[in-house]
């Protein structure tokens, strides 16, 4: 079985991430993809887990799915909170000096820039976010 | 992620190993916090870290932007996966890494 429905809270992203890595482990990724992987989770988990069903709770789904050509993972996160593309939002000025920076948009840009794909739809009262990594 | 901290006088060196995330940069936020106002130099050790989200990049910032108002802070010891992080996000040119 390669679903988790869990409750989304930030304390829940440790275990989606264990999830993920349980599922990955036979295919041997290199230390860097899965960090990248990992690193995707904590802002995609952690954004649904903080604003999806805010102040409500609610629980998200995370679906782990293989592919041959070419060989890749694809993780979809799936909430029925709030209707929100996160990939609608202008990527953050990365030039700002410390003083001028926000921080907003840093962690979906971040996904973006390290996955091979990342796309959203909102279907039957659902966000649904897709990453997909080469692996 | 466990965070071993030196404290000599008006310099912090903190050893961070784990992973800085959103379930773990408030522990960290908190430690800087502690010590932070007395400081004149922060060392953050990443040597034993396996990467950064957008959670810790924004406890970063907050240290980054008080020790420029009164000292120095260094990042030592960065692996790939966060050196590409610094470098995408455009932190490599915020923070002063050795």
């Amino acid at each position: 079985m390669n679903e988790l429905t869990i409750d989304a809270t930030v304390n829940n992203i440790e275990a989606v991430t264990s999830f993920v890595e349980e599922k990955l482990a036979p295919f041997h990724l290199p230390v860097k993809s899965q960090r990248q992987i990992n690193v995707a989770i904590d802002e995609l988990f952690g954004n649904i887990a903080l604003y999806a069903y805010n102040p409500d709770k609610g629980m998200a789904v995370v679906r782990v799915e293989f592919g041959d050509d070419p060989p890749s993972v694809t993780i979809t996160f799936i909430d029925r909170g709030t209707p929100y593309d996160p990939l609608a939002r202008p990527d953050p000025d990365v030039t700002l000096s410390a003083e001028q920076r926000k921080i907003g948009g840093l962690g979906i840009y971040m996904v973006k820039k390290s996955m091979d794909d990342v796309s959203y739809e909102y279907r039957d009262g659902q966000n649904i976010l897709r990453i997909t990594k080469n692996i | 992620m466990t965070i071993d901290k030196i404290l000599k006088g008006k310099e912090l060196i903190l050893n961070l190993a784990g992973r800085l995330d959103a379930t773990t940069a408030p522990a960290l936020e908190s430690e800087l916090k502690a010590y932070i106002d007395e400081l004149e130099m922060l060392t953050i050790d990443f040597k034993g870290l396996e990467y950064v989200s957008s959670a810790g990049l924004r406890v970063l910032l907050f240290a980054q932007k008080v020790m420029n108002k009164q000292g120095k802070m260094v990042i030592r010891n960065v692996n790939e996966t966060i050196n590409e992080i610094f470098e995408v996000t455009g932190f490599i040119d915020i923070l002063t890494i050795e």
